[in-house]
């Protein structure tokens, strides 16, 4: 058993030594998505192009214009009072959001009443339309509370004590609200899923077109013994990979890491065995690397999707619910988090590390089974 | 398995591939120590036939024994017994000799205390020596042929299973693989051979013959020569050909008529035309024919003969 697996590794890694461009191919694609992902996946939303329709032209609605120009949030790009700027500037996508402030607006404040305040959003983008709306609010929030406390101040004599309930809002373990946090950690688990199941997946059926296989299958060479051959080199530069992309989490975008290393590491391992089993299943259905290129393309993609990589799982319909029962990228995503922004440890994530023993096992029992050393 | 037990035995060897017979019924006993021929058309069922003794693919219907061992029933211990050396060249393009040969020995797990000598075996048999440390992508076709059989032989299978093992490699290099061949026999190594090359052949203690999936004809060469032809044989140089082999196809006393290269062979039967008539015969279809003399019939005629089908057909490259 031994003889034969360390022969079959030692095959493996002289292939990917002569292999010149192999590290080349296995890091710079990897640092690039990591930087790609971590400068772009983010749901922040900065310099909202705005539109204002000043139809009160009174301090207050200066004031409040002002407050918009001073926020980084929005960038306001026209102040008309021609109605038809504001349809103009929404259509032609030169503002996404378009304020329109009615004449009397000052006034009714100033009668110390609540004075409407009209907001047209372009939808098309519903994310950014709902994120932009929720800042929005916060600065007429803030332009509120200025005006009541300067009202105050006028009338300090008479003034009644306002009762209201603050809210102290205190995020845990990403106390900035940084969506990096939230993001990277994920595209550690996403990138080495990728990669590590179509470096299986192609690895054999390569094997199988040029020939190679034929001849290895026509020895004693027993099926177990040949795909740990093949998929243990590929185990370590997973783990290769996750160490270096988590290195640059933690450096380049300084993501904290406060969990436990160990625990890190094993559910590395789970998820890796799993991500080689997906590979090995999806080679034991393909005979040309055309046809692995489909399958993997097929196959990956949901994975991903279906991860709570980006989308909540909690509001996916129940069938695909089911679905990411199945996906050991989910349990993954979960543990990274999890050791990386919480600190928890075995006694909150061991079922999810359970569900990925669980799925490595399976995948790779079924995969050595269906690899028959048989052509047909 | 005993002295005298046949090394190879198929019973009835059929592969089917959904609905297309690749191999019909075939059987075959090749005793221990024989070269054998495996001699037919691409498509015939060759490898077909090959990878099910290897245990590669399973028959359909029939069985077949190898070193005594089931190939369905007995794969691994059938693996344990044989060297393959695959139509396609299968060795690692990436790795020197020295490691292909390392790689396939361990694979084979050939003992430890013996694998420096079987390997440097390999190497001389190769012509390899000064070469070891090439990359193997980078050898030319003879070396890489003589290589595989190297790794093929690695661990001393007392049967070798060679599927087209001389297809692209130049004709001294092909020499030099059959002697190595012989070699192999004369140790006492079972070999069964498939070649595309009548030439080759001639170099076999037995050829089977098969076409579209069964084994039409099995013998030395001598006897497949003698008793198969039904007649004999004359070599005819006539223009045009074409009119010439259809003209005669249908003529009393001719068994058959095909085109060799620029010439046409004629077998003719008893009570028919004669050799003296074919002029005569000929150039009443308006055909000129220079000559004709009797020649001794050839493997390729042989085969050419036991083929049926159309005349077109009959081309063997």
């Amino acid at each position: 058993m031994f003889e034969r697996l360390s022969v079959m590794l030692m095959k493996e890694f002289l292939e990917l030594k002569r292999d010149r461009w192999a590290m080349f191919r296995l890091i710079v694609p990897l640092i690039i998505q990591m930087l790609v992902f971590g400068y772009a996946a983010t749901f922040t939303v900065h310099h909202v192009a705005t539109s204002i329709l000043d139809l009160d032209q009174s301090q207050a609605s200066r004031s409040l214009i002002s407050h918009f120009v001073a926020t980084s949030r929005f960038n306001v790009v026209d102040v008309t009072q021609n109605r038809d700027d504001i349809t103009r500037d929404i259509d032609q996508s030169t503002a996404t959001i378009a304020i329109v402030i009615h004449a009397g607006f000052g006034r009714t404040l100033g009668n110390g009443q609540s004075a409407p305040l009209q907001v047209i959003v372009d939808g098309t983008n519903s994310n950014t339309a709902l994120i932009a709306l929720g800042y929005l609010s916060q600065i007429v929030a803030q332009f509120s509370e200025d005006q009541s406390s300067r009202a105050a101040n006028f009338r300090a004599d008479t003034a009644v004590p306002e009762i209201g309930i603050s809210l102290q809002a205190r995020p845990w373990f990403n106390e900035g609200l940084d969506d990096r946090w939230f993001f990277i950690p994920g595209v550690i688990g996403t990138l080495t899923l990728l990669q590590v199941v179509s470096l299986t997946a192609f690895a054999i059926v390569r094997e199988r077109e040029v020939g190679t296989l034929e001849q290895i299958m026509v020895s004693p060479i027993r099926p177990v013994e040949f795909i740990l051959g093949k998929t243990v080199p590929f185990f370590l530069i997973g783990l290769g990979d996750i160490a270096l992309v988590s290195a640059f989490g933690i450096f380049w975008f300084h993501i904290s890491f406060i969990g436990n290393p160990w625990i890190m590491l094993l559910g590395a391992s789970l998820f890796l065995l799993a991500a080689l089993g997906i590979g090995l299943l999806l080679s034991t259905f393909s005979r040309t690397q055309q046809q692995a290129f489909a399958l993997n393309f097929f196959f990956v993609n949901p994975l991903f999707i279906l991860s709570g990589f980006a989308f909540p799982i909690a509001a996916m319909p129940k069938l695909l619910q089911w679905f990411t029962v199945i996906n050991p990228l989910r349990y993954f995503l979960v543990v990274i988090r999890a050791v990386f922004l919480k600190g928890v440890g075995f006694e909150v994530l061991w079922p999810d590390l359970a569900a990925m023993a669980l799925l490595a096992l399976v995948m790779l029992t079924v995969s050595v089974l269906r690899f028959r050393k048989s052509l047909d | 398995m005993s002295a005298d037990a046949p090394a190879i035995l198929a019973q009835a060897l059929t592969k089917k591939f959904q609905s297309f017979t690749a191999v019909d019924h075939l059987d075959l006993s090749i005793a221990k120590g024989e070269i054998v021929g495996f001699i037919g058309p691409n498509g015939a069922g060759k490898s077909t036939t090959i990878r099910m003794l290897c245990g590669l693919l399973r028959p359909s219907e029939g069985s077949a024994q190898v070193a005594g061992f089931d190939v369905s029933s007995e794969a691994e211990a059938v693996r344990e017994h044989i060297g393959y050396m695959s139509q396609k060249f299968s060795l690692y393009g990436d790795l020197t000799v020295r490691e292909n040969l390392r790689f396939f020995g361990g694979i084979y797990r050939v003992a430890r205390r013996e694998i420096d000598e079987r390997m440097k075996f390999a190497i001389s048999m190769a012509g390899l020596e000064g070469r070891e440390d090439r990359l193997v992508r980078t050898l030319a076709g003879g070396w890489k042929q003589r290589l595989a059989l190297g790794c093929a032989i690695l661990h001393r299978p007392p049967i070798l299973f060679l599927d087209e093992p001389t297809s692209g490699v130049e004709p001294e290099a092909r020499r030099r693989f059959w002697d190595l061949i012989h070699e192999f026999a004369a140790d006492g190594v079972t070999i069964l051979v498939s070649t595309h090359y009548m030439d080759e052949a001639e170099y076999c203690n037995r050829i089977a013959l098969i076409d579209r999936g069964k084994l039409i004809a099995i013998g030395t060469p001598s006897e497949l020569r003698a008793h198969q032809l039904g007649g004999e044989l004359f070599e005819v140089g006539c223009a045009p050909l074409g009119a010439a082999m259809k003209a005669l196809s249908d003529a009393p006393g001719v068994v058959d008529a095909a085109i060799f290269g620029d010439r046409l062979h004629v077998v003719l039967g008893a009570g028919g035309l004669d050799a003296a008539d074919l002029p005569g015969f000929l150039g009443e279809h308006g055909i000129e024919v220079d000559q004709v003399r009797s020649v001794p019939p050839s493997l390729e005629d042989v085969f050419v003969q036991l083929v049926s089908g159309s005349p077109e057909e009959r081309m063997i490259p």
